[in-house]
């Protein structure tokens, strides 16, 4: 196994009949354990990154490692180190909570026992076990992000890929999804998180890159970003690398 | 395993929390088998029992027109009744009286068939030797009988009361000729009785329908509707697995699924099980209301086929080839309203060109090859050698091998769709 839990080395990518280079010689390494961001404005890329170091798209030039293991080669063997939380829900809202988790549990490698376990453990840690078996549809939309969260960590991934897992939700929840992510990394789980609250970023990343069209314009320590940068937030690092100007 | 049996538990749920495509896939299905059996059996007994009203203008006061009117009610297919009125009025009297048919009897009808009579008899009687073959009577033709028709009999229905009609009007004429001819040898009227012994003694026709196993049962309404619709129901799946997979592609539950450890195949595969199992239900819910619920109805019951596992294995096929068409269009459609709307169309087509609506030997050129490569029209064969002929498993691996083969031509272009799309 390699010290890293991602390793992109080189990569190349564009989107199919899209002339624009999304991205081209890129480099990132993300070491195991850590608590990992990925910032930048609307369009940057952050999306197509985070499906392109999972899986959902193929690479065209370069490679991704995940624990050393070439995920364009070994998708089976890769698919079972990380779990994925995407910005949207996914997941079936005819379904309950315990159902979806039975489901994407079964799917995730796990038997019916580790199944059952698994889900009691963290419909009571994210506050779901009183609408357990209540379809998912009639949830809010705070109820619906836990579920999401739930099913990405059924299995216990070494790494968790999180895309905007907070957003649209209240104060309390998103307190109890960082408070649980916090958990998981204590645990022993790298975490590799986008998102566009940048001071819930900046309370729980160690590592950060700040990437814009296509390419990475700063990584490191959030600490010594900001003493180099000589600013006071993360989110003023985020307005002095990449402007005021509006994106799309 | 586990996998393949988790992904069917929950394509089950989610079907059967679908409560309207549920109620797409089986009640709508059920109402299409029971209405279209209704009015097909309705129509047939319009004919056969029910009579069909016709209205006829007598301008003629001669015997033969008499006579043509009582032949008309003797064909026994009419419920015939006259009208004062006149000709002008006879259309406005049809819609009255809601006869389908109005017939004008001209006013010299009786003359003029009189005089043709007495014109053949002539000649007759001097090709016999006995008359005078230099006399030649001027006869002109009988004015023709007018026949008004609601458009909304069909034509061969139509065509049917006109070759009813040419033959009571034949009857008419071949009575006044022989009475002619008759009185002309023997300068005496004709005895009625030999008159009804000559033009009333028909060869009958005895109809038998040709079997497989070798039994005549008549075919009915229902045992012709019921196979048919039920096919129809079974690609019905379209409306619901169609659009199940376009919105599993389209939402976010797709992506997940594509980093998680198993293969999407998994999940075709389950669809593909969940919903056999929904047409094969299908077809055991309409065929049971045909065998039991229908003479309740009033409708003719349906008489299963002797060979029950070939039934069972030509469902089999036809569900399994409905299941694939409709998870096709779901991977090519890019929303659930091109799906549904796509499906729904597309299905109807395969019905038409596939014999559904319109018989297929009826099918002429292109009609005829669009037949071949729709897969109603193999199962619809293999349905009718069952129900109709009787046949057996033997009787019908012309049609099914067709059948399979289209099958796997439509998952072939599945899996190519899938690839293309990035989805496996």
């Amino acid at each position: 196994m390699d010290d890293f839990a991602v390793n992109i080395t080189d990569m190349g990518f564009r989107y199919p009949d899209n002339d624009v280079v999304s991205f081209s010689k890129l480099n990132l390494k993300i070491a195991k354990g850590e608590r990992f961001g990925l910032f930048g404005p609307n369009g940057a890329g952050k999306t197509t990154l985070m499906n392109l170091m999972t899986g959902v798209l193929q690479v065209d030039e370069g490679k991704i490692t995940l624990f050393g293991n070439d995920i364009g080669h070994q998708k089976n063997e890769v698919n079972k180190l990380f779990g994925f939380v995407p910005q949207d829900f996914s997941f079936y809202q005819e379904l309950s909570p315990v159902e979806n988790l039975e489901f994407f549990g079964a799917w995730s490698g796990l038997n019916s026992y580790e199944i059952r376990h698994r889900s009691n453990e963290l419909l009571q840690i994210l506050g779901l076990d009183d609408v357990r078996d209540k379809q998912v549809k009639k949830f809010s939309g705070g109820m619906k992000r836990r579920v999401n969260l739930a099913i990405g960590v059924i299995h216990k991934p070494a790494v968790l890929f999180l895309d905007e897992p907070t957003v649209g939700v209240d104060v309390q929840t998103r307190h109890a999804i960082i408070e649980y992510l916090r958990v998981l990394n204590d645990n022993g789980t790298t975490l590799i998180y986008t998102s566009h609250q940048l001071n819930e970023a900046q309370g729980l990343c160690e590592q950060v890159a700040m990437i814009d069209d296509g390419k990475i314009i700063a990584q490191g320590n959030i600490d010594n970003l900001l003493a180099e940068h000589k600013q006071k937030s993360l989110e003023a690092l985020f307005i002095n690398l990449t402007g005021k100007e509006l994106r799309d | 395993m586990f996998k393949l049996l988790a992904t069917i538990q929950k394509d089950i749920r989610v079907l059967l929390r679908d409560k309207v495509g549920i109620a797409l896939m089986f009640v709508m299905p059920i109402i299409l088998v029971i209405v279209v059996t209704s009015i097909q059996n309705s129509t047939f007994e319009l004919v056969s029992k029910n009579k069909l009203p016709i209205l006829i203008y007598n301008q003629d006061t001669g015997k033969s027109s008499l006579q043509m009117i009582k032949a008309i009610g003797n064909i026994g297919m009419f419920k015939v009744s006259q009208t004062s009125k006149g000709e002008t009025n006879i259309v406005d009297a049809m819609h009255h009286s809601d006869a389908m048919l109005g017939i004008v009897i001209p006013a010299n009808f009786s003359a003029k068939v009189e005089a043709k009579s007495k014109s053949v008899s002539d000649k007759a009687m001097a090709s016999f030797g006995l008359g005078d073959s230099t006399k030649k009577a001027a006869v002109g033709d009988v004015d023709p009988l007018i026949l008004y028709y609601n458009p909304v009999l069909q034509e061969s229905l139509r065509l049917s009361v006109k070759g009813a009609l040419q033959s009571s009007l034949q009857m008419v004429e071949s009575r006044e000729t022989l009475r002619t001819l008759y009185f002309s040898i023997n300068e005496k009227e004709l005895p009625e009785k030999l008159e009804n012994d000559m033009l009333n003694n028909r060869t009958p026709i005895s109809e038998v329908p040709v079997s497989k196993d070798g039994t005549k049962s008549t075919p009915n309404s229902t045992q012709h509707n019921v196979p048919a619709w039920t096919i129809f129901a079974m690609f019905f799946v379209i409306m619901s697995l169609g659009g199940s997979v376009v919105k599993e592609k389209v939402s976010g539950s797709y992506i997940r699924l594509k980093t998680l450890p198993t293969s999407y195949h998994v999940a075709l595969i389950s669809k593909q099980v969940v919903f056999l199992g929904v047409t094969l239900l299908q077809a055991a819910v309409i065929f049971s209301m045909g065998i039991w619920l229908f003479p309740y109805i009033g409708l003719p019951a349906l008489n299963p086929p002797t060979d029950v596992l070939a039934l069972v294995i030509t469902t089999l096929i036809c569900g399994w080839c409905a299941v694939s068409y409709a998870i096709c269009v779901g991977v090519y459609a890019d929303t659930q309203e091109q799906s549904n709307g796509f499906g729904a169309v597309s299905i109807v087509i395969l019905a038409c060109v596939g014999g559904l609506m319109v018989p297929s030997f009826a099918m002429q050129g292109a009609f005829k090859t669009a037949a071949d490569i729709s897969p109603m029209h193999w199962c619809l064969e293999a349905y009718y050698t069952l129900f109709l002929e009787g046949g057996k498993l033997k009787d019908i691996l012309d049609n099914l091998v067709p059948l399979f083969v289209i099958t796997l031509v439509i998952q072939f272009v599945t899996y190519l769709g899938l690839k293309r799309k990035n989805l496996i």
